[in-house]
C-alpha cells in the first residue's frame, strides 16, 4: 500500500500511522436490501488520495451514499471517524438558478445549523475564504451558471471546504475539463490532502489513478484496492468487465484502453 | 400646480371609500405574499401544482358558500380532499401523473360548478371563480395578514434549505437538507397562499399572482434575494395598477389585476428582447475563462 520511492509529481499514500478516518470490513452496500456493491474492505488515512475506478453502476454512487450515511450498510462494518462531505458532478445542479458562486459555497453552512438557524456573516466569510482557497475569490460574485466547468467543480470544492469534513468525496471530478482546468483541479486536490483530509475520487482516468497513490477498483464488488501496483491488466478486465486493447496514439502514444465496457475519452 | 392638483385627484379618487382601501390592503397582502412564493414556486416547477390546487378547492369553497361557514374553512377543506384525490390517482397503474392530476382536478372542478349552479346556490358562481378583492371584510384582511406573516416567516427561516434544493436536489441530503421535508413545507405555504388569493383574485385568477410577478422578476434580477423582493414588488404595484384600472375602466377587479399581472411580464419580456436586438451583449465579458 505503501510506496517508499514515489515517481516525480506523484503522491505516495499517506504514512501508516495517519488518522484513519475511514475503515470498512466486508461492507455491502445497496438499496431496500438490494446490495449493489459487496466486499468493500478499505481503510482510508488523513492524507489519502483514493482514485475509485469502475464502470458506471459498478458501485461507485451507491459507496459514496452510504459513507454519507444516506444508505444503511447492508452487511459488514463501516467505521467513520469523520464527516463526509460530497462534491458532485457540476451539470447535475441548476446552471440558471439565480445564485452567485458565493452563495453555493455557503450551502456548505447549512449542514452545521439547526434547522430554524440561517448562515452568519462569520459563515459568509468562511465561504469567502474557502473560495479564494480555490483560487476563485475574484469570482466569488458571478453568476455560478456563468462559470467554466473547471470553476464550477471548484465552487463545489469550496462549499466542501465550508462544510469543513475531513473526508470528501469527489463524483469524477474531472469530466468534461480541458487541460488546464484540470491540471488546477490536481493541484487543487493535492493540496487538501496535504492539509490532512482524506479524498475518495471517482474517476476514468487510469493514468491519473497511478499518480494518486491508491487506488479502489469497483465493479458490483471490489476489485482491488491498494497502492497503484494493484493495477494490473486482470484488475482493470476485471474492474471494466471488457478486455484491454492497447492503443497507438497519435496524441497519446502508446497506452492500453479499456473496451467494449466503457469508452475512455480523449 | 392646477394639473398636479388634478392628477393627486385623480390618484386619491379611488381610495374615499373603506370598501376600495380595504381591497387595496388586500392586494398588498396577497402581492408580498404571492410574489415572494411564485419566485420558489417558478424553480421548483411547482406552476403546473399550484393551477391545479386552486381549481381542485372549488367545490370547498361552494360547499362551504352553501352551508354559510366561512369560505377559508371551505376552501382548506377542498385543498384537503384535492391534495387526497391526486395522491390516490397518481398510483393508479397505467394512469401517468399529469393525466392523473388533470382527471382528479377537472372533476373536482365539474363539482364545484354543479354545486354552484344549483338552486341553493346563493351569491353564485361569479364571485368565486373571479374573485371578489372588493368584497372583503375587516376580518378577513386580519386573517389574510396573519397568513401572509406566516407565509413570509416561514419563507425567510426556510431561504437557505429552498436554495439547496433548488440548486441540486441530489446532493441535498449530504448537506444535511431533507428535499421531502422542503418540498412538504412548500406544498403547505402554497396551499396557504391560495386561500389567501383566492378570496381576492377567484379560483381561476389566482396563479397569475404567484406565476406572473416572479416570471417578471426572473427578467430582470440575478440573485434569488432581490428576485424575491422585485416580484413582490411588481405583484403589488400591478395589483394596485389593476385596482385603478377597474375604478376607472369599470372593469371587473380581479380580471383587471390578473391582466396588469400579465401585461407586466409581458412588457419586460418583450422589452427585454428589444433591448437585446438592438444592443448586442458583449461576449467577451459574458463568456467564462477556464
Amino acid at each position: 500500500m505503501t510506496d517508499p520511492v514515489p515517481a516525480p509529481g506523484a503522491a505516495a499514500a499517506a504514512p501508516a500511522d495517519a488518522r484513519v478516518l475511514v475503515r470498512t470490513a466486508g461492507l455491502a452496500c445497496g438499496y431496500a436490501g438490494t446490495p449493489v456493491l459487496t466486499g468493500v474492505d478499505l481503510t482510508l488515512r488523513a492524507g489519502d488520495r483514493v482514485a475509485v475506478l469502475g464502470p458506471n453502476g459498478g458501485g461507485k454512487t451507491t459507496l459514496f451514499r452510504t459513507l454519507l450515511r444516506e444508505l444503511d450498510p447492508l452487511a459488514g462494518t463501516l467505521d467513520l471517524s469523520a464527516r463526509c462531505a460530497v462534491v458532485p458532478q457540476t451539470e447535475r445542479s441548476r446552471l440558471d438558478f439565480p445564485v452567485s458562486a458565493t452563495d453555493v459555497a455557503l450551502m456548505g453552512a447549512v449542514s452545521r445549523l439547526a434547522w430554524w438557524r440561517r448562515p452568519s456573516r462569520a459563515d459568509r466569510r468562511l465561504a469567502r475564504a474557502a473560495l479564494d482557497q480555490v483560487g476563485l475569490a475574484e469570482h466569488a460574485d458571478r453568476t455560478f451558471g456563468d462559470l467554466s466547468g473547471g470553476q464550477r467543480q471548484r465552487v463545489l470544492v469550496a462549499r466542501a471546504l465550508v462544510q469543513d469534513a475531513p473526508i470528501v468525496l469527489l463524483d469524477e471530478p474531472f469530466t468534461g475539463l480541458d487541460a488546464v482546468s484540470a491540471e488546477r483541479l490536481e493541484q487543487l486536490l493535492l493540496a487538501l490532502a496535504d492539509e490532512g483530509r482524506g479524498l475518495l475520487i471517482a474517476t476514468h482516468d487510469v493514468d491519473q489513478a497511478r499518480r494518486w497513490g491508491t487506488v479502489l477498483c469497483l465493479n458490483r464488488r471490489q476489485i482491488a484496492y491498494g497502492g497503484a501496483e494493484v493495477l494490473t491488466r486482470s484488475v482493470l478486465e476485471a474492474t471494466y468487465g471488457g478486455e484491454i486493447v492497447d492503443i497507438d496514439c497519435a496524441v497519446h502514444g502508446h497506452h492500453p484502453a479499456v473496451l467494449p465496457a466503457h469508452h475512455h475519452e480523449h | 400646480m392646477h394639473s398636479t392638483l388634478a392628477v393627486l385627484t385623480w390618484l386619491t379618487d379611488p381610495w374615499q371609500e373603506a370598501l376600495t382601501r380595504r381591497a387595496l390592503l388586500e392586494v398588498v397582502l396577497l402581492g408580498v405574499a404571492g410574489g415572494a412564493l411564485g419566485c420558489w414556486l417558478l424553480f421548483f416547477n411547482l406552476a403546473y401544482s399550484a393551477e391545479s390546487l386552486a381549481h381542485a378547492l372549488l367545490p370547498g369553497l361552494v360547499g362551504a358558500a352553501l352551508l354559510g361557514l366561512p369560505l377559508l374553512l371551505g376552501g382548506a377543506a377542498g385543498l384537503l380532499v384535492g391534495a387526497v384525490a391526486v395522491a390516490v390517482a397518481g398510483r393508479i397503474d397505467g394512469l401517468d401523473r399529469d393525466t392523473a392530476v388533470a382527471v382528479v382536478v377537472t372533476g373536482l372542478f365539474g363539482l364545484g360548478v354543479l354545486l354552484a349552479l344549483s338552486p341553493e346556490s346563493p351569491a353564485g358562481l361569479q364571485g368565486l371563480l373571479f374573485g371578489d378583492v372588493l368584497g372583503v371584510s375587516d376580518s378577513d384582511l386580519l386573517l389574510a395578514a396573519g397568513l401572509v406573516a406566516v407565509v413570509l416567516a416561514a419563507l425567510w427561516v426556510l431561504h437557505d434549505r429552498l436554495l439547496v434544493v433548488g440548486f441540486d436536489r441530489l446532493s441535498a441530503a449530504g448537506l444535511g437538507v431533507r428535499p421531502l421535508a422542503v418540498d412538504v413545507a412548500l406544498l403547505v405555504l402554497l396551499a396557504v397562499a391560495l386561500l389567501v388569493a383566492v378570496q381576492g383574485l377567484g379560483n381561476l385568477l389566482v396563479v397569475a399572482v404567484l406565476m406572473a410577478p416572479a416570471s417578471a422578476a426572473r427578467l430582470v434580477t440575478r440573485r434569488m434575494g432581490p428576485m424575491l423582493l422585485v416580484s413582490g414588488l411588481i405583484a403589488v404595484l400591478a395589483g394596485t395598477g389593476g385596482l385603478y384600472l377597474s375604478y376607472y375602466a369599470g372593469t371587473a377587479a380581479g380580471a383587471s389585476i390578473a391582466g396588469m399581472l400579465v401585461a407586466v411580464y409581458v412588457i419586460l419580456a418583450l422589452g427585454g428582447g428589444l433591448v437585446r436586438a438592438v444592443v448586442p451583449r458583449d461576449r467577451a465579458l459574458a463568456q467564462p475563462s477556464a
